[in-house]
């Protein structure tokens, strides 16, 4: 568990990250969500104990990450991929990461294996594609067998099968048990990945709830009905208080659920043609909760949300 | 012994350390071969040698420069950090690993000088008796480990490549010497300098068998004795490592 409390960081005048508390609890996929510079990378680098912080502080099951025996058994992580001497071998990277915390060369030989690097072990570093080094930095995350996994917009630059190697990784590390901790700016990505979400935005905690909490409370729910006797419908729902708005041949109901509408219907005996929950997207979600907080807005049409979704193509940007 | 051990991998799983060694070891030598070759006027000596010995200096101090510089250009530095949190520790490991490496170097280099000398001319006395003569040989292995301590600890200072070879380069090579021509002090001044004061702990206080003054480059006039001088030299070097040191503790890395 990775627990922050009223974590700081200021770089001169700027606060990069803001009292931020929040915690990540074990054995989960946790997605560290917020638009690009609202202090993702500096709160993980202050967990990973790179960075001090001004004020507050954060530890893993409780403990500071400088105060752990051998970390990297404790916690991996991928901050950057490029953190790498290109001349050095990437089976010779690992193997100092690996001597540093009493990791025997055999468990090399396994994560190299497990990430799919082993026939260019003996190639240089530098020389690999990004996807390549994107796979030697989870090898390296994984040398010591930890149970948090801290990773640092993991998907970012890579092609769709990068991605979905990635994607589908991470998955496995959460099935064996793991707790990962993933940021990204890229909801479509999150929405796939995590189940609990800590939102940021300009380094102060926007939210912090379950993936499917946060759509809920960031969106309108509504429901889209279709019916041949939709007059009679429109005043039952009308006597139950829902608010319901016209769009072509639908309604679209708010205020009540789809199980609801659809006793209703059945109560008081009326044929439904369509009967379909609308969810909002984690975009729209995510818009409405950080529009104020995107640190550099665009000054096309001056609209925040407009902004925040120039960084927020979905996957493969 | 873990952190040397990774420190070892490090330093050797690249390939510029080596090269550098090689190319000490060429300067230096080459250069008392042609010293020994080329001069037939005045008797080739130990101390005579050893005139190269400031070639390989600079290239020791590049590659000591270039050994912490790399890490924090390619952000291995935070991977180590992250790795092993205690810096003090680590850092002393690579310094402790470098400086070892580059005494190592030293040595050969002296010895391989003095070697090659004595092939060239197999009619000189190079036999290595006197203590002047341990000192302005084995001396140099010294030197260039105290030599690499400084350049790691400015290397960790700087945390820029271009910028870390250079300030110990035109400080080594050129403030030192050009100091003497500040009116009046510059001599004294130069007196105290820490490379200064390490040539004198290789010429100074030479005896009888050493080549003739005019024959040589001027030796260090420090007013400290040769052992003095070491000890000044390697406090210098020592003052900066904690300083650099305790530098990396604060910052962010």
């Amino acid at each position: 568990m990775i627990e922050a409390v009223g974590l700081t960081k200021r770089y001169g005048k700027t606060v990069a990250v803001d009292d931020l508390s929040f915690t990540v609890q074990a054995g989960r996929v946790t997605g560290f969500l917020g638009p690009n510079g609202a202090g993702k990378s500096t709160t993980m680098r202050m967990i990973l104990g790179l960075d001090a912080p001004n004020a507050g502080n954060v530890r893993i099951d409780g403990k500071r990450y400088r105060e752990l025996h051998q970390p990297l058994r404790t916690v991996g992580a991928l901050l950057d991929a490029k953190w790498v001497h290109p001349n050095r071998s990437a089976r010779a990277h690992l193997r100092w990461l690996a001597k540093s915390n009493k990791l025997s060369v055999k468990r090399v030989d396994e994560v190299l294996d497990l990430v799919g690097l082993t026939g260019v072990a003996g190639r240089r570093a530098g020389g690999f594609s990004l996807g390549m080094s994107q796979r030697l930095g989870i090898a390296a995350a994984l040398l010591g067998d930890p149970q948090v996994l801290l990773f640092d917009e993991p998907v970012n630059g890579l092609d769709p099968e990068g991605i979905l190697w990635i994607r589908r990784f991470m998955h496995r590390l959460a099935d064996e048990g793991r707790t990962v901790f993933v940021s990204s700016h890229l909801l479509s990505e999150m929405a796939l990945t995590a189940q609990e979400l800590v939102v940021i935005g300009r380094g102060r905690l926007i939210s912090q709830s379950s993936t499917e909490e946060f759509v809920a409370q960031a969106t309108e729910n509504t429901v889209v009905v279709r019916s041949p006797q939709i007059a009679l419908l429109r005043s039952a729902l009308g006597q139950e208080g829902a608010t319901i708005r016209d769009e072509g041949e639908s309604l679209v109901v708010t205020g009540m659920d789809s199980a609801a509408i659809g006793e209703l219907a059945a109560a008081k005996g009326v044929v439904l043609h369509e009967l379909s929950p609308q969810r909002g997207s984690l975009e729209e979600a995510f818009i409405q909760l950080t529009g104020d907080s995107v640190e550099y807005h665009a000054a096309v049409g001056g609209d925040p949300a407009a902004a925040a979704a120039t960084d927020l193509q979905p996957a493969g940007k | 012994m873990t952190l040397l051990a990774v420190e070892r991998i490090k330093l050797f799983t690249t390939r510029s350390p080596l090269w550098c060694a090689l190319v000490a070891l060429a300067v230096t030598v080459g250069f008392a071969a042609l010293i020994a070759g080329v001069d037939s006027t005045t008797p080739v000596t130990v101390a005579s040698t050893q005139f190269g010995y400031g070639f390989g200096l600079v290239v020791i101090m590049v590659m000591a420069a270039l050994a912490i510089t790399t890490e924090y250009r390619f952000g291995t530095i935070r991977a180590t950090f992250q790795a092993i949190p205690n810096r003090t520790a680590t850092l002393l490991a690579k310094t402790a690993v470098v400086a070892l490496f580059a005494g190592l170097i030293g040595e050969i280099v002296a010895f391989g000088s003095v070697a090659i000398s004595k092939l060239i001319k197999s009619g000189a006395d190079l036999s290595i008796n006197t203590a002047f003569e341990w000192r302005t040989t084995a001396g140099v292995g010294l030197v260039y480990a105290t030599a690499a301590v400084i350049a790691l600890a400015v290397g960790m200072l700087v945390r820029h490549s271009a910028g870390a070879v250079s300030i110990v380069l035109v400080y080594s090579q050129v403030v030192e010497s050009l100091v003497v021509l500040i009116p009046k002090v510059g001599d004294d001044i130069q007196k105290w300098m820490p490379f200064y004061v390490a040539n004198r702990f290789l010429t100074g206080e030479p005896d009888a068998t050493a080549r003739a003054l005019q024959d040589g480059p001027p030796p260090s006039n420090a007013t400290l004795s040769p052992w003095w001088a070491a000890a000044y030299f390697v406090g210098f070097a020592l003052v900066l490592l904690v300083i650099a040191i305790v530098t990396a503790n604060k910052r962010d890395a």
